[in-house]
């Protein structure tokens, strides 16, 4: 055990562990995050907190992981590399390990042209691959980036991002082993709708024996509606979204669009459940937590385990 | 090369308004290839404040003198009678040559009228992208000749990111992605391997003022200054 989180304990068990997001919202308000963390309560092992996701600023990735520890839900939280450097990002490690984060997910993040603030200065001093290896080494070996030792060193359970996507595909499964190396104990992987690109990244992953070495979360992210389909086909970079998808969507009966798109969803899962090297689904059900507990319901994997 | 672009002429205006003396100075090297700041620039950057100030009833005398470099004492020691008829001076060489320009001539306030843009190559006549951010710490040799800290808009030393858009990168369908480039090219000559390990964190080197002496030089003791 690296860390004794819940997400870990369930993993290390065995169990096909379902986890969930919520982003934080644009102001200060502690009752939204509560409220919207109140849907995913007993519904998923652990719940992403996005850090300033799509570049636009947002109540900080660890205040709102803290709400929601106080809420009872376990956070996975999310740090990028682009809004801080290796000095910021360690010390934000310390304070949200003191404050109980067990998880956490390292990424490069959007580039900061697509936010709200286009003009700022991307930091950038380290990407994904080398935060990884630097949280890793403060767990294990108690030091800092700089060498120097820690005093009570943070205990967490690395998880890290992967796009079966997007292009070079051959470089993929080598981009993944990199990550396992660098320290990632689990994968989050990019929203999937191609199952045949996935499958055979998946393949490759466990022919190269990565997926015994890390756990791996299948990316779920429901549809609501054609124009979302249609939108992260064409404008949302390294999204491979087939026209199939859209077809199914457009075929449904007038406001039945959304349930058809949770109903992809679950099939989806169900093929997760049984594919070789999967260890479990990641839910982005974007700024729709209130469905979450629906869609654990079709996608029967409730209950969740109850871990001590 | 270093390439820059003219400040837009308003902000130019603004930084000499309460000048009545000026000499705009050029640069004959980089700035001069890349269109920006040699003489023919000078006489047409001068032909537009000359007119420009007159129309404001307010009008100014103009100088102009290009030299060969400005980031060069030898060549800035040809200003030195000249400048004592002016009361302020108007650089149009890179970032480098306007900070010689102002170290030269303390006394008088010294403007830019460039905004330096990188050191770039030149893709045809009057098209240049920048290759280079001159980080000190070279990786050319593991990344196929192609500047990750440069070309990707992440600096990745470990790309290509999950962005890549059939690949270009994700913050502009024209800008291709340094790290499909580079898995492309490593590809080709068979040296993947190379970008199969981790890049470990970067040691900024670019952090604070850097000085370079070649190795059968030393720094003077004493530098002289005017």
């Amino acid at each position: 055990m690296k860390a004794g989180s819940n997400l870990e304990k369930v993993l290390r068990a065995g169990h096909f562990a379902f986890t969930g997001e919520l982003g934080p919202p644009r102001g200060t308000s502690a009752h939204e995050v509560r409220e919207k963390a109140s849907h995913l309560k007993g519904y998923v092992d652990a719940v992403n907190i996005t850090d300033n996701q799509t570049s636009v600023v947002r109540m900080s990735s660890w205040a709102a992981s803290l709400i929601l520890i106080q809420e009872g839900l376990e956070p996975n939280y999310q740090m990028v590399c682009r809004d801080r450097n290796r000095l910021a990002m360690q010390s934000d490690i310390l304070g949200a390990y003191a404050h109980g984060i067990r998880n956490m997910l390292c990424l490069s993040g959007d580039h900061q042209q697509f936010g709200d603030h286009p003009t700022a200065k991307g930091v950038f001093d380290l990407d994904s691959m080398q935060l990884i290896e630097m949280v890793k080494r403060m767990r294990d070996e108690g030091k800092f980036m700089s060498g120097e030792a820690i005093v009570d060193p943070p205990e967490l359970f690395i998880g890290a991002a992967a796009n079966p996507f997007a292009e070079p595909l051959r470089w993929r499964v080598h981009r993944l082993a990199k990550k396992v190396e660098a320290g990632a104990n689990f994968i989050q992987t990019q929203c999937i709708y191609n199952l045949e690109k996935f499958r055979e990244w998946v393949k490759q992953a466990n022919d190269m024996g990565l997926t015994e070495k890390a756990y791996i979360l299948a990316g779920v992210t429901p549809m609501k509606s054609v124009g979302m389909a249609r939108y992260m086909q064409s404008k949302v970079p390294g999204m491979d979204v087939p026209d199939s998808i859209i077809k199914r969507l457009q075929g449904a009966e007038k406001g039945k669009v959304a349930a058809e798109g949770i109903k992809i969803a679950c099939e989806q899962i169900e093929e997760f459940k049984e594919m070789k090297g999967i260890a479990g689904v990641h839910l982005m059900a974007i700024e729709w937590e209130h469905r979450v507990p629906e869609i654990a319901e079709s996608a029967k994997v409730l209950p969740r385990p109850l871990m001590n | 090369m270093i390439v820059a672009k003219r400040k837009p002429f308003e902000e130019i205006m603004s930084l000499i308004q309460d000048h009545q003396k000026v000499l705009t100075v050029g640069c004959g090297t980089c700035v001069a290839v890349c269109l920006a700041g040699g003489e023919k620039e000078v006489d047409v950057l001068n032909a537009e404040l000359d007119m420009a100030r007159r129309l404001k009833d307010n009008p100014i005398e103009l100088g102009a003198k290009t030299v060969e470099r400005q980031c060069d004492r030898e060549y800035l020691a040809e200003l030195d009678d000249l400048a004592k008829d002016y009361d302020a001076m108007l650089s149009m060489a890179c970032g480098v040559g306007i900070q010689f320009l102002a170290e030269r001539f303390p006394n008088i306030p010294v403007y830019p009228a460039v905004d330096t843009c990188g050191l770039a190559v030149n893709q045809a006549v009057g098209w240049y992208e920048e290759r280079c951010r001159s980080c000190s710490s070279c990786v050319l040799g593991v990344t196929a000749g192609i500047c990750p800290v440069t070309m990707c808009a992440k600096g990745l030393y470990n790309g290509p990111c999950g962005g890549t858009n059939q690949g270009s990168c994700e913050i502009n369908t024209e800008q291709p992605c340094a790290w499909y480039m580079i898995y492309e090219r490593l590809e080709r000559q068979g040296r993947l391997d190379c970008i199969l390990k981790i890049t470990p964190a970067v040691d900024w080197r670019n952090q604070v003022p850097r000085t370079l002496i070649q190795p059968g030089y030393k720094k003077p003791e004493k530098v002289e200054n005017k």
